[in-house]
Parts: C-alpha cells; sequence; structure tokens
C-alpha cells in the first residue's frame, strides 16, 4: 500500500487550512456490510473503565514527583493596570518559599501572536499574570503570593463590548479595540438589499447571549521536570504538539528536546487547546531551582483567566415570501474577545444552514478587559444557533407555516457558500425522526401560550450544522506482538470522549480479535506518530482512518507471511478471526501468533495514515433537537421535560460513548439556555461569577429525558469508517430549541440568554 | 503545631503526625498518596472530593483532619476487596457512567454512601444523593442507572 504526500485542504469557517500530510495513494477497502461488523458500532464499554472507577488512573492532576515544588501565579485584581514596581522581598523570606519570577527577573517571552509576554507590565484584564511563585507546598505558595508587593498605575478600564466601540472608549491596543481582523469581517452573497424588496415580510430582531466558562472538573495543570536539557511535561491538554510547540519557541529550544505527556484528563471542551502560559513558567521556575514544579490554576483563575465562550450581540434580518420562500437574510454582530485577540463570531449557521441566494453578515470582534475567548465546543455555532434559530421560528409563524415545514422550504441541496454538494446530507431525515418522537404534532400549541393556568408546556426545535469529519494529518502505529496481542499509538489524546476505546475497536474490527487482546497508548509527543489536537470533533473522524489503515497493512503483512509459510498464493488464502487458512485445504492454516513467531519476527509494526478529504464536496454533520419544556408563570422558572436529538454524525462506532457525549452536550446546552453567565460588574470592571457557588452549571437535577436517534450510516466519502465526530453537535441546537419551546409554551420570546426567571417574569408582566 | 491523629482509612488503622487543620482532602493526596480522591472546586460545590466519613459522604475539602480522630474513612481505593471491585464500581463501567473520569470517584463514594443505608433507592432518593456532585461531561442519566441498578 504506497503513500503520497498531498496539500489537504479544509474549510474551516473562512479559513482554507492547508497542510502537507501524507496519506494512502488509493481509495482503502470499504468496511464490510454494518450487520457483520463485529466491534464497530458496538456499545462496547470504555476500555479504561477500570482505572476511572476504581480511583488508580492518574491525572496530569494527580501526577507527583519526587522532590517537586508547587507554583501558584499572582494575578492582577484590577482589569486594567500598569505595574510601576514589584517588591518580591517579604515573600521571598517566607519560609519554604524557593524562588519566585517576574517580569523583573527573566526576559520577555512573546505570548498570544506578540499581543503580550509571559509576563507584561501591562495589565489587560483581572487575572493577568504578575509573578509566579515556587514553593514546597501549594499553602506557602499562596501565602507568599499575598506577601508579593505591587504597586500599580490604575488605568481606565472598558468591559462591556458596546461601550468598548465607542470612540471616547478606554483602548487596549495601539490599533485600538476592534480586531484589525474583525473591523468588520464581511460577507456578502447575492444581492442583500434586492432580496429584501423581494420579500412580502421582513422580520428584524435582536439577541444577546453571555459568556459562559468552561470550566472541566480538572483544574488546568502542569507538572514539568527538566533531566538535563531535557524537558518533561505532563500537562492536562487537548493537545500535545500544539503545547510541546509553543514552548519550544517560548523557551527557545530544539522540540526534540520536550516531551508533553497526557495520559488522563478531566475534560477541556475547547479551553485546553493550546499552551498555558503558566506551563511556561513552570518551566522556566524548574530550570532555575533544579527541582521538578507543579503548578495547578484554581477555580477561581479558572472563571478569570483560561477563556470563555465569548459573548454576542446579534441583530438579525430575515426577508421571507409569504410562500414561505427565504430572501434575504442580514446579519450584525460583535462579539468581545476578552483582552487578546481570538475569534469572537457567530454569523456561520445563518450562512450555511438554509438555502438563500441574498446574504449580508458585518462582524466586529472586541477587545475588552476580561480574560480572552478561546474555542468552547461549537464556536460560534453555539451563539448564532440560538439567534438565527430563534428569528427562524418567527418568520416561520409570521407566514403562519409550521416550523419544520418552513426549514424543509428553505431546505439547502447544495453548500451556498462554495455551491457545492455535500457528501451526505440526512437532516429531512432529522426532521422527521425527531419530530416523531417528540410528538410533534399533538404536543405543539396550535396558538404559542394557549395552555390553561399558570404552569404551560411547549415544544420547539431548532437544527444545526456543523463542521467536524476530520481529515490529513493524522496517523497511527499498530504493532502486533508474537502472542497475538495488539498495541495501537497514536499522538492524539482521550481527553474523556472515548478515544482509547474506539481505536482499540477499530484494529479488533480489521484484525478480527477481541478488543481485550488490544491495547492503545496516546497523548505522548515522543513515542507516538503525529496525532491531532483533540477539537471540532475531529479527532475519531481523523484518526480512526489511521488505525483501519495500519491494521489492514498489519493484516497484508500476515497474509504475505502465512503464504510463503504454507507455501499457498496469497490469493488462495483468507483470513478469518485470527487464523489464515488455504481456501482449497482448510487444515492448511496458521494463526497470527504462528506467523510472526514462524517468520522469526518480534513484532511487527506499521504506521497508517488518514486518507486524504474528498475535493470538490462539503463535509458537514447535521442535525435536529426538539425540547419539551414547562414554564411556571408564578415562579417564573423554565423546566425542560425533554430532548429529543436527532442527528446525521455519519457512523456510529460506539453507542454507549455516544450516548454519553450527546447526553454531556445537551446539559451544557441546557446549562447555557437557562443557568451559566459569567458575570460582571463593569463599574469595578471585576467578575462576580469566580467559584461554582456562583457560576451555576447544571446539576442532576437540571437533566431532562433525553432520546438520541441517529439517522446516518458510514458515510464512505469521508472516510472508509466515515464517522463525521459527534463532540459538538448536541450541544449547538440546545439553547435555540429550548427558547423556541419557551414561547410556544408562553407566548414570550426571551433574546437574551440564560433565560432566567426573571426575564420570564418582566416579559410575562410587561415589566421594564 | 502538629498532633497524633488516628484514623482508619480504607480498613487499616493509621496514625499521622500532621497540623490538625489541614484539610482533610490534602492529608488523603498529599501524606497518604490516595489520589483517587479529586479536588474539583475547594469549597463543598462539586462533590469531586467526597469520601465517607462513618458512614456518611462527606466532602473532604471541607473537613479538616483534626475533626477526625478515631473516624472510619473510605476511599474510593477502598471499595476494591481481593482485587475484586466493589458492584458499584462495575455498574459504572457496565452503564457507562463515566466519561473523563474526573468526577467519577467522588459520584461513586455518594452513592456508596446512600447504598450503605437505602439499598433499593427510588430515583429520587438518588437524585437527591448525588445533586452535590457536578459532572460536566457525561450527562447524569447513566449515572443514575449505574446506581440502580449493581
Ligand atoms: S473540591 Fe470539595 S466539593 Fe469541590
Ligand atoms: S465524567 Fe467528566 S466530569 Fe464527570
Amino acid at each position: 500500500m504506497s503513500r503520497k504526500v498531498i496539500k489537504s485542504v479544509t474549510n474551516l469557517y473562512d479559513k482554507k487550512i492547508e497542510r502537507l500530510a501524507e496519506v494512502p495513494d488509493e481509495k482503502l477497502p470499504p468496511l464490510k456490510n454494518n450487520k457483520e461488523l463485529k466491534y464497530i458500532g458496538r456499545g462496547i464499554s470504555r476500555i479504561d473503565g477500570y482505572d476511572k472507577v476504581s480511583g488508580t488512573a492518574v491525572f496530569t492532576f494527580d501526577k507527583i514527583l519526587k522532590n517537586m515544588a508547587h507554583a501558584r501565579i499572582l494575578r492582577c485584581p484590577h482589569p486594567h493596570a500598569k505595574i510601576r514596581k514589584i517588591d518580591i522581598t517579604k515573600a521571598m523570606n517566607i519560609k519554604g518559599v524557593i524562588d519566585i519570577i517576574t517580569k523583573d527577573n527573566t526576559e520577555k517571552i512573546d505570548w498570544y501572536d506578540g499581543d503580550t509576554f509571559i509576563f507584561d507590565e501591562h495589565l489587560r484584564y483581572q487575572g493577568d499574570e504578575i509573578a509566579c511563585v515556587a514553593a514546597e507546598n501549594e499553602v506557602i505558595a499562596s501565602m507568599a503570593l499575598k506577601k508579593i508587593e505591587v504597586e500599580y498605575e490604575i488605568l481606565s478600564h472598558v468591559t462591556d463590548k458596546m461601550t468598548a466601540v465607542k470612540e471616547d472608549a478606554p483602548k487596549l491596543y495601539d490599533w485600538g479595540n476592534i480586531s484589525p481582523d474583525a473591523n468588520p469581517a464581511k460577507y456578502n452573497r447575492g444581492d442583500y438589499e434586492q432580496g429584501l424588496k423581494n420579500a412580502d415580510q421582513i422580520i428584524e430582531e435582536e439577541y444577546n447571549t453571555q459568556f459562559v466558562i468552561h470550566n472541566p472538573t480538572e483544574v488546568h495543570c502542569s507538572t514539568v521536570d527538566w533531566n538535563g536539557d531535557h524537558l518533561t511535561i505532563w500537562d492536562s491538554t487537548q493537545g500535545i504538539f500544539a503545547v510541546r510547540n509553543s514552548v519550544a519557541a517560548a523557551l527557545k529550544i530544539p522540540q526534540n528536546k520536550i516531551t508533553v505527556i497526557k495520559k488522563y484528563m478531566g475534560g477541556g471542551f475547547g479551553a485546553k487547546l493550546e499552551a498555558g502560559k503558566y506551563t511556561v513558567m513552570a518551566a522556566l521556575l524548574a530550570k532555575r531551582i533544579g527541582r521538578p514544579v507543579r503548578i495547578t490554576i484554581d477555580r477561581k483563575e479558572m472563571n478569570l483567566a483560561v477563556g470563555n465562550r465569548p459573548d454576542s450581540y446579534q441583530r438579525l434580518t430575515v426577508g421571507v415570501k409569504n410562500d414561505g420562500t427565504l430572501t434575504a437574510l442580514g446579519m450584525t454582530m460583535y462579539g468581545a474577545m476578552g483582552a487578546h485577540r481570538d475569534g469572537a463570531g457567530c454569523q456561520w449557521p445563518l450562512r450555511s444552514l438554509y438555502k438563500c441566494p441574498n446574504v449580508k453578515v458585518e462582524e466586529y470582534h472586541v477587545a475588552i478587559n476580561t480574560g480572552r475567548s478561546r474555542p468552547f465546543r461549537a464556536p460560534g455555532h453555539v451563539q448564532g444557533t440560538f439567534a438565527f434559530e430563534s428569528i427562524i421560528d418567527m418568520a416561520a409563524e409570521k407566514i403562519g407555516m409550521d416550523p419544520i415545514e418552513f426549514r424543509l422550504k428553505n431546505y439547502a441541496e447544495v453548500e451556498a457558500n462554495w455551491e457545492i454538494p455535500w457528501t451526505t446530507k440526512l437532516l429531512k431525515e432529522c426532521y422527521k425522526q425527531g419530530a416523531e418522537a417528540i410528538n410533534w404534532k399533538s404536543k405543539r400549541n396550535k396558538k404559542a401560550g394557549e395552555g390553561k393556568g399558570p404552569v404551560k408546556r411547549g415544544v420547539g426545535m431548532a437544527s444545526q450544522i456543523w463542521w467536524g469529519t476530520g481529515g490529513p494529518p493524522a496517523y497511527a502505529t499498530v504493532k502486533l506482538n508474537r502472542d497475538g496481542s495488539v498495541h495501537v499509538l497514536s499522538g492524539t489524546q482521550d481527553i474523556g470522549c472515548g478515544t482509547y476505546t474506539i481505536l482499540a475497536q477499530v484494529a479488533a474490527e480489521v484484525l478480527e480479535i477481541p478488543v481485550e487482546r488490544i491495547t492503545v497508548s496516546l497523548g505522548n509527543t515522543d513515542e507516538h506518530p503525529y496525532g491531532p489536537s483533540s477539537g471540532g470533533s475531529m479527532t475519531a473522524s481523523s484518526v480512526t482512518p489511521a488505525v483501519y489503515d495500519g491494521a489492514l497493512q498489519i493484516k497484508a503483512k500476515l497474509m504475505s507471511g502465512a503464504s510463503a509459510l504454507l507455501g499457498v498464493r496469497e490469493d488462495n488464502l483468507v483470513y478469518s478471526q485470527g487464523v489464515i487458512y488455504s481456501k482449497d485445504d482448510k487444515n492448511k492454516k496458521k494463526s497470527i501468533q504462528e506467523v510472526v513467531r514462524e517468520t522469526h519476527e518480534q513484532i511487527l509494526v506499521a504506521t497508517g495514515a488518514r486518507n486524504a478529504r474528498p475535493q470538490g464536496v462539503m463535509l458537514n454533520s447535521f442535525g435536529a433537537q426538539f425540547a419539551e419544556v414547562e414554564v411556571n408563570l408564578e415562579t417564573g422558572k423554565v423546566k425542560v421535560l425533554k430532548i429529543v436529538a436527532a442527528h446525521d454524525i455519519g457512523r456510529t462506532i460506539n453507542r454507549k460513548l455516544l450516548e454519553n457525549q450527546f447526553h454531556g452536550g445537551i446539559i451544557q446546552g441546557i446549562g447555557y439556555a437557562l443557568l451559566e453567565e459569567r458575570v460582571i460588574d463593569h463599574y469595578t470592571g471585576k467578575v462576580l461569577t469566580t467559584n461554582l457557588h456562583n457560576y451555576k452549571m447544571p446539576t442532576i437535577k437540571d437533566a431532562p429525558e433525553i432520546e438520541v436517534i441517529i439517522v446516518s450510516e458510514g458515510d464512505d466519502q469521508i472516510s472508509a469508517i466515515g464517522a463525521k465526530g459527534i463532540g459538538e453537535p448536541a450541544i449547538i441546537p440546545t439553547a435555540g430549541a429550548i427558547a423556541n419551546a419557551v414561547y410556544n409554551a408562553t407566548g414570550v420570546r426571551i433574546r437574551t440568554l440564560p433565560i432566567t426567571p426573571d426575564k420570564i417574569l418582566n416579559q410575562v408582566y410587561n415589566i421594564g | 503545631m502538629i498532633r497524633r491523629i488516628n484514623l482508619t482509612i480504607n480498613g487499616d488503622k493509621v496514625g499521622i503526625d500532621v497540623q490538625p487543620s489541614m484539610r482533610l482532602l490534602d492529608v488523603l493526596r498529599e501524606i497518604l498518596n490516595l489520589t483517587g480522591t479529586k479536588e474539583g472546586c475547594s469549597i463543598g460545590e462539586c462533590g469531586a472530593c467526597t469520601v465517607v466519613i462513618n458512614g456518611n459522604a462527606v466532602n473532604s475539602c471541607l473537613i479538616v483532619i483534626g475533626q477526625c480522630e478515631g473516624s472510619e474513612i473510605t476511599t474510593i481505593e477502598g471499595l476494591e476487596k481481593n482485587g475484586e471491585l466493589n458492584k458499584l464500581q462495575k455498574s459504572f463501567m457496565e452503564k457507562g457512567a463515566v466519561q473523563c473520569g474526573f468526577c467519577t470517584p467522588g459520584m461513586i463514594m455518594s452513592a456508596y454512601a446512600l447504598l450503605l443505608k437505602n439499598p433499593n433507592p427510588t430515583e429520587v432518593e438518588i437524585q437527591e444523593a448525588i445533586a452535590g456532585n457536578l459532572c460536566r461531561c457525561t450527562g447524569y442519566k447513566q449515572i443514575i442507572e449505574a446506581i440502580k441498578s449493581p
């Protein structure tokens, strides 16, 4: 099976990502028919289950090294300031304090694409880094933070994006507060003005969405250790190679002098996609003191400084004919990036969900004095889908059409941004099966809010489109030992989703051996071939085909070895359940163990590669979610009773793990719709929700009944495995479906998330 | 001021010389190397640090070791007996009640304490028992299933 290097092209948002990658030269043989599959598609229990339920799983947070020091970071208490002076004398005098680094005793190291330094004297948000202490334990390190004396020059701040864009607002950068990348970012399709003229109805609405914080249960943390000039980093990260490359650049050392390891990790959701400043600080301290260093970020820091979903203001316009045809879609949006540049937009659902020839978008990404935004599970699509699917619901109502019928009327058969067909799109099927499961026809109020009494029920729905679908480069090494056991290795990571398990399933399927005989190692930059960062619903769709390729190569080696040993031509051999037989004489056979042993190999090794993405077609996942809610008009409380999630995600690799991903995504979506919000006091510029008491995440009591329907089979244009990815799809339409259900129940539309009781009551009783 | 504290941890009697003001969580993780017990929030909100003390589920981040004299403490590491997982642990694996696994030890210990007192809990009782345990990944239905059916 030969290889070639290609330029792999992926369209992701407005970026065209081009990367060189080695891929299989030919299309790999497809998987067997679904019915014949033994491992792929089955609900196999996760293979790392024992480690996790027994308490033996070592997370980065648990990584303890001998003679290790503990580091904590001093952060700026003000939203905007300059450092006049730092005095560490008193802190250094505390018994047990080993070292303290600040801007005064370290080199300037560029960070955030040159926007700032590891230690900058210009502090742009509450939580910006000032110093890092190494001490004998965390308690002493925390005590020392209080003894560092900092003299600040307080600068005026701005923590609200709509204020920040005004001319007289305090400026964070030489370029002002609006990112040069989006001032505004524009998109035009067709003739928007003409589209509005052609419309019978024009609907214009404003929506606001809040900042939310990833808050994975395991905080961000690293343990680092120098051995001579070699640095080993255990990091709670979604991207080991991203961390290696950033830290190497920061420390100006070659990448082969750094090993990044991640074994178990307590979630990331996008916040852990890049190297943190804290890892670099730990490495600097470890070098200076000649000891390993463990650094952890506490929950308050998590809520200030390591990422959040950007907020949004969206003004949307929909032009529609009375027969339901969309004629124009317009969007003006502002999103806050926080104190450093990052994407804050959300235009893609509007641009890609439905057929509409005339579209106009303007986006402004705004710097404010708060922690920096980071990708958070379906970046942009969660904010965008809530607003867009809300206004689509209104448009349908305005012309008196059922919301599903309206969506079918505007169903996109080709991807409108590039005018190319999709590999597969089963969104119609999602509408159909989802509507049946929620009982759309009988549960939907004909007139919104028509139910009797103060406790109202209603149903609503929203659709989703997501990128996912993966691509090269992604590699996996498959090793077959003499005893027939198999080792799969890839430099991707399992951030909790089940990557260990699904890769074992793929190898088991190809080699026809039980999953128990397979071990999977992930998350080591030295030992494993390159695997992608775990984000964007792209791990499974990128890496499973590489394992498939690697396992096929092993199988080919076995066939050729058996042919030599048995004296039978390869095309006269069959492979079944780890044994190779002669077609003519069933007694002529060799087990895979025998082949390895008798060919005098210790181990067979092959590295598989992810196939190229098909060109000239678009690849997306799709879905429709349906919510049934109960709203108490006396208390304003919304209770989600049921969510039906019907999705086209290509092949299901493991139904049990898929349920986890969907349930988890839906519940995060419920948090976004009803509970979660980072609250800032704009007057002081301080965040008020810095612990898990104030920052409300869903608990078991917020969890509704959930039904997951997968309408798709494998999409073999994507890869032989045909998975599209399942990490993001479930969160995307959840808030929109709930908001539309709340309207159907009450007749009240909430345009600002989260939908808290005060907002419901204010609208119902017309207050404010 | 260092004091000797006597405890039974996972069936073993231990005496530890320690500052009585140290959090039980830190004693478990740092002195006894029982890192199965996690820390998620440090203020009693997430339940990741849950252990069972004298039959009750307790957030070990909110207890100082000085309060624990003579207590019987069970941590996640204490559930496996003679190389065999507790049926609750097995049930968490089989029902798919685990994703990243960081909340899992605390979740299992809350459930374990519930089942000690009430071997056949209703769904509402299960909800009450784990209402203080946050899971950011999995959703909760599988966790209820796992606790219902060990
Ligand atoms: S760490 Fe104890 S409850 Fe969160
Ligand atoms: S499994 Fe990750 S927090 Fe519960």
